[in-house]
């Protein structure tokens, strides 16, 4: 069995040292797409910055690529290739576009790079390119998570977290997002993706985890999740 | 990146540059010492606040402890020409880097602490500072550096005749200043700072080292800082604590920024070309009174500028900027949007 690019063994982790998440397991396996879904609050946040290093964990270890990245830092984890993109997001409101996206490129040295990089993003986003010089406050919320995206892939990530990129998108701005989301998996990155709306994240994911109350309580194919009754009654109304 | 629009700003800049230089050469101007004076300390109350700008607008970290730098600058040109009786240029050299040294060491632990640490700690370092060169003798106390009468011209940046030089020198001041803002404006390390500012988080885990980034910054802002101090020690041919290490003297530092739009390349000069006039006629009007007034005219106006313009004047202008255009886009398409 090949080993798991990502790994959570039993993983505490909360804010100044009051806990919010009790070990959490969890594995995700090379060109996988994997979905942490669950109400509010229920940990999913904690447990993505805990893995990025803005949170180190309280307890328990986190392995990436063979290596313990526990107790790393945000920018050593980035250097290993895993990017983040916050909830809420967080672009740099001030900045242009083509600002934002050359900051997700702050690692890399090589000018040509960073220009074939920035080229790419603006291949697979287009309505970026026609505001690249406008500033990112003047972007629409739809517009603004395509560009935090982009910019998390400027880095060129092995592993790319998404947090709660449906957060305040209309219903068929979340398809669109969705669909980006299968084609940034489908070129080769890894995605690990942090989602409210259950059902959505399931129907692209390849596996799930539910957390609840900083616990995971259900896990399995995404299939298997969307068809649990418990699942369904609990996340989806149903 | 819009590069037209970006050739059309630095050509105003440059035309500016191009008639401050030309000043002196309209006799009119060059005769009347009080105007010199007044256009000299716009042109180093520029500087001056361009230097805060990099840490307080651009960095989004507010100092309240530039005179500090400041006056460790002043303190290194008035040493190496008093105490030691050299030009003050090495002095200046000397100034620059240990006012870089002072910042970094002052910052290195407030930066990695949130929330206002950093305003305060700031706040206190003016006082440790001025009572220590109060009562350092080395320095010259409480008395300060009185300048000896040495052969005017650049080797001892000391003009007695006329201000001319001192205007060149402000001048030569304010373009460095500007040029060195304009240059990180449009450089990456800018954007970093200023993404810093926006979200320190979300910039660290893009990898962004946040906290070398403000302290390049700082350091950057404080060594300019402590060259405005050398000049301004020059100028006024004296050095004492209370003069150039004072709150009210990092106020201004503040307080012009602020006025003129912090973050932005021409908030310093606005400010400046608002204040400094106001402070030196009131000054020369109601001196009287005791000192003071000038900063009581300063709070006024910044509190009416909080109120109604937080972008301050660079808000403001560009606030009419934005109607003009407006207005001529409607005279163009022949409806008024403006109409109610």
């Amino acid at each position: 069995m090949p080993e798991p690019i990502l790994s959570l063994a039993d993983v505490h982790a909360g804010y100044d040292g009051v806990p919010v998440v009790f070990g959490v397991t969890m594995e995700v396996m090379a060109g996988e797409l994997v979905a942490v879904v669950g109400a509010n609050g229920a940990g999913k946040t904690t447990t993505m910055r805990s893995i990025v290093g803005l949170n180190n964990p309280l307890a328990g270890v986190i392995r990436f690529a063979g290596r313990d990245i526990s107790r790393l830092r945000a920018h050593q984890t980035l250097a290993l290739g895993i990017s983040y993109v916050p909830e809420g997001r967080r672009v740099f409101a001030k900045l242009s576009v083509e600002q934002n996206l050359l900051l997700g490129a702050y690692t890399e040295k090589s000018k040509a790079e960073i220009k074939r990089r920035l080229e790419e993003m603006l291949e697979l986003f287009p309505v970026l390119r026609e505001r690249s010089s406008q500033t990112a406050e003047t972007l629409s919320g739809g517009e603004q998570q395509m560009l935090a995206i982009a910019r998390g892939l400027m880095s060129r990530p092995k592993l790319l977290l998404l947090d709660e990129m449906s957060l305040g998108l209309m219903p068929a701005l979340v398809e669109k997002m969705m669909e980006t989301i299968v084609a940034i998996n489908k070129s080769g990155v890894t995605v690990l993706l942090v989602e409210q709306m259950v059902q959505e994240a399931l129907e692209i994911a390849h596996r799930g985890y539910v957390l609840q109350s900083g616990r995971v309580v259900h896990t399995g194919s995404a299939q298997e999740l969307l068809d649990s009754e418990d699942i369904r009654r609990a996340y989806m109304g149903m | 990146m819009n590069h037209r629009a970006l050739k059309r700003k630095d050509l105003f800049w440059l035309a500016l540059v191009v008639l401050l230089a030309l000043m002196p050469a309209v006799s009119a101007v060059a005769t009347n010492t009080f105007l010199m004076h007044v256009l000299i300390l716009i042109l180093l109350f520029s500087a001056m606040a361009q230097t805060w700008n990099i840490i307080g607008g651009y960095g989004g970290q507010t100092s309240f402890g530039h005179s500090v730098f400041f006056g460790i600058g002043a303190y290194g040109a008035g040493m190496a020409v008093v105490t030691y009786g050299l030009s003050p240029w090495p002095g200046i050299g000397i100034g620059m880097v240990a006012a870089a040294a002072v910042a970094v060491l002052i910052s290195y632990p407030c930066f990695k602490l949130s929330g206002h640490y950093f305003a305060i700690a700031t706040f206190a370092i003016v006082e440790i500072f001025h009572r220590m060169f109060l009562v350092w003798y080395w320095v010259g106390g409480a008395l300060g550096l009185d300048y000896p009468v040495v052969e005017q011209g650049l080797k001892n940046f000391m003009w007695y005749d006329t201000k001319t030089g001192y205007y060149y020198g402000a001048l030569a001041l304010f373009v460095l200043v500007f040029g060195i803002v304009r240059f990180l404006e449009s450089h990456r390390f800018g954007y970093y700072l200023r993404a810093v500012r926006e979200g320190q988080e979300t910039a660290e885990s893009l990898g962004v080292n946040s906290q070398a980034i403000k302290l390049t910054a700082m350091a950057l802002s404080a060594a300019l800082a402590a060259m405005c101090g050398a000049f301004f020690g020059q100028y006024n041919l004296r050095v004492d604590p209370s003069m150039v290490m004072s709150l009210d003297m990092s106020m201004k530092f503040v307080l012009v920024t602020i006025l003129g739009g912090a973050g932005t390349l021409a908030g310093p000069l606005l400010g400046a070309a608002v204040l400094i006039p106001l402070q030196e006629y009131t000054r020369a009007l109601w001196g009287g009174l005791g000192g003071g007034v000038d900063l009581i005219v300063f709070g006024v106006l910044i509190i009416i500028i909080v109120i109604k313009q937080p972008a301050g004047i660079s808000g403001m202008v560009r606030d009419i900027a934005k109607h003009i255009e407006r207005r001529r886009a409607a005279a163009k398409g022949g409806t008024s949007i403006d109409a109610p």
